[in-house]
């Protein structure tokens, strides 16, 4: 359609509103020129009639009531797909950035995608080996599983993220595809170059497709930037069988970006100003991850978000706790202490990581080790609330003994090298070594059977003196 | 006719200037046909909710009335199928559309190709009124599907069909309305998913659903027919829960609704269900299972509309006679639906942007469940267990405030015991059961008569327990006098050795009545002996050093549940080792 309207009605925001406008599509994309020369991309949000209310990706600066003109495409978004999208950089929207020219499209997706019918899933259950023994041994990432990291402002998840994708990548079998998807939403310039720089240096660049919108880009790209990222995420993984890992930073940019529009749109907030349909969209990314039986790729999502004063009942972590299936969270006094990662084991879960390891996957003793490290590392916090009261000396002998395996699970466990790469059975093992700090008969959880096998005394004479 | 799109809102859409549509009546919008539900009619505008994305949509696309209200077709073909939030059959939109959900399916949502056995259970002349049995079909090799007259009917059969395999809707049989219509019966009914089915009357919520979970079983049980909320924030284990019940409850048909939660979520309770064996039949569980999965990145309209697809799915086979058990994983969801969706509409907030009409909606749903003499003059029941998730795990939201109202059983998962990996992490202390007194009279008969008084000296050490913990968090456990320390030692047991369940070990799993009384009984005994030692002046430590706290700690993994004289042997071992101290 080539009709163009002059002129605008009003301009709100990232809104503009235009009328007397027929035959439109909701959500169809409209494309606005400026006199100056420039255009712009925008997207239908509301119509009454032929009042059309329209969301300006890159803002509305500079706009006025007389220097535009309009044009509907009669299309929803969409993004050019092909597997030329490997190793290009994009920007939010999707326009590439990096010189190289436009993608010769094999096919164009819509960004929205289209909800996962639950009969044509596949359950995840393949492990991916991330050689952090925190991860692999209490939150094993699976194939296909969405699990993020909560972090905070000024902790190490970047880091974290990039050791993942490199030693994920080592761990692939052979003869799998394997590529990185990445979205920036509202980080800065450094970090995204941190993450390229990363990606180049472990030499998977050129199977990295990267979404920037830094945080000096338009918010309203911003809402478009995890979109792209997973349509271009799942052509590639359901058409091309590729194993994808998508790591979209940060996420409560992107909550905040959806505040930002929503407000400018008049509606009724929820908690915090966010709108009420956060959970909703939310879910319509994260519910994204996955593998569908009709292919051999997969989607497996890392989202990260920076937890505002590091408070996890924040609306963006919340709900993603709620969506996600677990979350890796990042702790401020591990951090300080050190410790890298600095992984707060206890808040965090993988549920997908039962059906997944065990005999057959990872050790027939995996998840009783797991169960034991946790239950054991529980009792460490209650020994140290109640140190903190009455002084170490105080404690009985059995909450010393926490004590001090709580400080070697720290040192050894958590704490790990950035290029250290451990197998699952060094992890595993380590495991059982620290636990025989302990007396035998504290380790509850553990089959008596498994006990036998593993608990050695001995075992634990590394970490003393 | 030109009822025409006017505005477009993400899932609201309006007509304009139109007196044709009623109130919450299923209409068809745009040239997709897109299922809808009029919601709001003014004199100017008729509103009307989408079930489906309404993306590309345009103003002055048709609207299309039915006549009728949101209905769910039922019928047999139910059990076993996987619906979503509009009784739309994901196994037959996956054949039709890929594994991508397309908008504008019309697929039927009962296989109408598929032949039922039928017997007919009624002649020529027979008088029947609404809710009475006039055909029987095994639906699935557990169930048998009863078609019942359409409760508003009723009337004279005048012909009736040799017994034999019939499609859904084929006709059976004919009836003559007392106004001397010809009503033709098939084997399926449609019925108005947001009115409830009428029964014969209320009967009072006696019986125990037996889960197998020691805590609720033994702890805060719910009955039949009885109305129970799990709140808890991620990560506490409400889904986890929902599983167990939905596999080991005693419940004849469980309804499992996955409102607004995770697709892989959906695919294991699938996958699981068909590989698990129902110990009471012998067959596959999803044989008695039916799934309603709108999960959270399907529309959001249709996960609104979920939980009354599922209720209206249950009432039709209690009214059958069955012990239906309803699993809504997450009431929240479906509250937030309404929040989504009541602010499309503009109208005015109440609590945290939830509408105000959020508690009355809670309780019309709450309260379709109930143990009922059906229509047919049979015993049937729904029980109702929702999950709430609350945001901020804070319990003071409105939804989880304005459940507390409407249930009677609250099974609160705590954060610190599911860090903890106490599983089921349900706090004994702030959960509550209202069944006890109503539940009394069964435990009494078919258990044991000890049964209610071991639960409460259970609960008593817990509380005693509790109280303790506060000053051993401020002082430590070596100051209490060794009475008390033996009521810490005996609660570690009870925790540990009685709360914490194992859902993936093949005992632990489910655990009878009679080897949880037993297990009660064990831990009393232990503590009553001890009681006495201690009484002596002999230390508790003297008593911890014999292993017997340990010993019953390990009970439910040592003793398997088809080898309860087991049990008999820890009393000899408490009496020799205690013996030996003296």
């Amino acid at each position: 359609m080539s009709v163009q309207f002059i002129g605008l009605k009003e301009i709100n925001g990232p809104l503009v509103v235009l009328d007397h406008v027929p035959d439109v599509g909701f959500e169809e994309i409209v494309e606005l020129l400026l006199d100056d020369g420039s255009t712009r991309l925008g997207r239908v949000v509301q119509i009454e009639g032929e009042r059309v209310v329209i969301q300006v990706f890159e803002g509305t600066n500079g706009l006025s009531l007389k220097n535009t003109r309009t044009r509907f495409l009669g299309k929803p978004m969409e993004l050019p797909l092909s597997t030329e999208l490997l190793g290009r950089i994009f920007s939010g929207a999707g326009k590439p950035i990096d010189g190289l020219g436009d993608i010769y499209a094999e096919k164009y997706g819509d960004i929205n995608g289209k909800p996962l019918n639950p009969v044509s899933r596949v359950y995840p259950r393949n492990y991916i080996r991330t050689g952090i023994s925190s991860i692999d041994a209490l939150m094993t990432l699976i194939r296909g599983q969405k699990l993020p990291i909560f972090s905070g402002s000024g902790m190490s998840h970047n880091k974290l993220a990039v050791q993942i994708v490199r030693q994920a990548k080592i761990a692939e079998d052979k003869g799998q595809k394997f590529a990185v998807v990445f979205a920036a939403m509202g980080v800065k310039n450094d970090v995204a170059d941190y993450f390229r720089r990363s990606f180049e240096e472990s030499g998977v660049l050129q199977r990295v497709v990267m979404f920037l919108n830094l945080s000096n880009d338009p918010i309203i790209e911003r809402i478009l930037t995890p979109r792209c990222a997973l349509t271009a995420a799942e052509y590639l993984a359901y058409e091309h069988d590729m194993h994808i890992l998508v790591v979209m930073t940060d996420m409560t940019s992107y909550a905040e970006a959806l505040r930002e529009f929503s407000s400018s749109k008049g509606e009724i907030p929820g908690r915090k100003g966010y709108p009420g349909y956060l959970y909703s969209d939310l879910a319509s990314l994260y519910e994204r991850a996955g593998i569908i039986k009709t292919a051999k790729g997969s989607v497996t999502q890392i989202p990260i978000l920076t937890m505002p004063n590091d408070d996890i009942t924040h609306p963006v972590p919340d709900l993603t706790g709620y969506i996600t299936e677990g979350q890796i969270v990042l702790g401020r006094s591990l951090e300080q202490a050190g410790v890298y990662p600095p992984v707060d084991v206890l808040p965090s879960l993988s549920r997908l990581m039962k059906d997944g390891i065990g005999e057959g996957y990872t050790r027939a003793d995996h998840s009783a080790v797991s169960n034991q490290l946790f239950a054991a590392y529980a009792k460490v916090q209650d020994a140290r609330s109640l140190a903190s009261v009455i002084g170490e000396e105080e404690l009985s002998a059995e909450d010393q003994q926490y004590l001090e395996f709580g400080r070697m699970f720290e040192k050894h466990f958590l704490n790990q090298g950035f290029y250290e790469d451990r197998t699952i059975e060094q992890t595993l093992d380590l495991g059982w070594d620290l636990l025989c700090l302990l007396p035998k008969e504290s380790l509850d959880r553990v089959d008596n059977e498994v006990l036998e096998k593993y608990y050695d005394p001995k075992r634990a004479e590394k970490f003393k003196g | 006719m030109n009822n025409t799109v006017y505005s477009i809102n993400g899932p609201v859409v309006t007509v304009r200037d139109t007196k044709d549509f009623s109130m919450l009546e299923m209409v068809y919008v745009g040239n997709k046909r897109l299922i809808g539900e009029v919601i709001g009619i003014t004199d100017h505008a008729t509103t009307i909710q989408v079930y489906e994305s309404t993306t590309g949509m345009k103003p002055g696309e048709p609207v299309y009335p039915t006549g009728a209200p949101m209905s769910a077709t039922l019928g047999p073909g139910i059990l076993s199928n996987i619906f979503d939030g509009i009784e739309r059959p994901l196994r037959s939109m996956e054949e039709a559309s890929g594994a991508f959900i397309d908008e504008g399916n019309s697929i039927p949502s009962l296989d109408t190709e598929k032949k039922y056995d039928v017997t007919l259970t009624v002649k020529p002349g027979d008088q029947l009124k609404g809710g009475d049995i006039y055909a029987t079909c095994p639906e699935t090799p557990v169930i048998l599907h009863k078609c019942m007259l359409s409760p508003t009917l009723k009337g004279e059969i005048v012909e009736v069909s040799p017994n034999g395999s019939y499609t859904i809707n084929d006709t059976v049989a004919k009836l003559k309305t007392p106004k001397g219509e010809i009503v033709e019966l098939t084997l399926c009914q449609k019925w108005p998913i947001r009115t409830p089915r009428p029964v014969a009357k209320r009967l009072p919520s006696d019986r125990p659903l037996i889960t197998g979970q020691r805590v609720i079983d033994t702890l805060l049980p719910v009955a039949k027919g009885g109305t129970a909320a799990v709140p808890g924030g991620f990560g506490t284990g409400k889904t986890m829960t929902q599983h167990q019940l939905a596999k080991w409850c005693d419940a004849d048909i469980i309804v499992y609704i996955g409102c607004g939660e995770r697709g892989n979520e959906m695919t294991q309770v699938l996958e699981e269900f068909s590989e698990l064996i129902d110990p009471k039949t012998g067959k596959a569980l999803t044989d008695r299972t039916t799934l309603i999965a709108n999960t959270s990145n399907m529309p959001v309209a249709a996960r609104e509309a979920s939980i009354y697809t599922g209720i209206t799915l249950a009432e039709y086979y209690r009214d059958m006679g069955y012990h239906v058990a309803i699993m809504a994983d997450s009431t929240s969801r479906w509250a937030e639906a309404l929040r989504e969706i009541s602010g499309r509409l503009e109208e005015m907030p109440a609590e945290e942007g939830f509408p105000a009409y959020l508690p009355s909606r809670l309780s019309e749903f709450y309260e379709r469940a109930g143990y009922m003499e059906t229509l047919c003059g049979k015993e049937g029941s729904v029980t109702i267990i929702g999950a709430v998730s609350p945001q901020g795990s804070d319990f003071s939201e409105p939804v989880t405030q304005n459940t507390k109202r409407f249930v009677r059983t609250f099974w609160a998962l705590d954060k610190s015991l599911a860090y903890a990996r106490h599983y089921p992490a349900i706090n004994w202390t702030t959960s509550y059961s209202e069944y006890i007194d109503d539940l009394k009279d069964y435990f009494d008969k078919n258990v044991s008569p000890d049964f209610l008084t071991c639960r409460q000296k259970i609960n008593s050490y817990l509380a005693e327990e509790n109280k303790l913990m506060e000053i051993v968090k401020l002082i430590g456990a070596d100051v209490l006098p060794d009475d008390q320390k033996l009521i810490i030692e005996i609660a570690r047991v009870v925790r540990v050795g009685f709360l914490q369940q194992n859902a993936y070990h093949k005992d632990d799993t489910y655990v009878p009545l009679e080897k949880q009384l037993k297990m009660m009984q064990a831990i009393i005994y232990l503590y009553e002996q001890s009681r006495k030692i201690i009484a002596k002046g002999i230390p508790v430590s003297e008593i911890s050093d014999l292993g017997l706290f340990d010993m019953l700690t390990r009970m439910k993994y040592d003793i398997p549940n088809d080898h309860l004289e087991l049990f008999d042997n820890y009393y000899h071992t408490i009496d020799t080792k205690l013996s030996q101290i003296k």
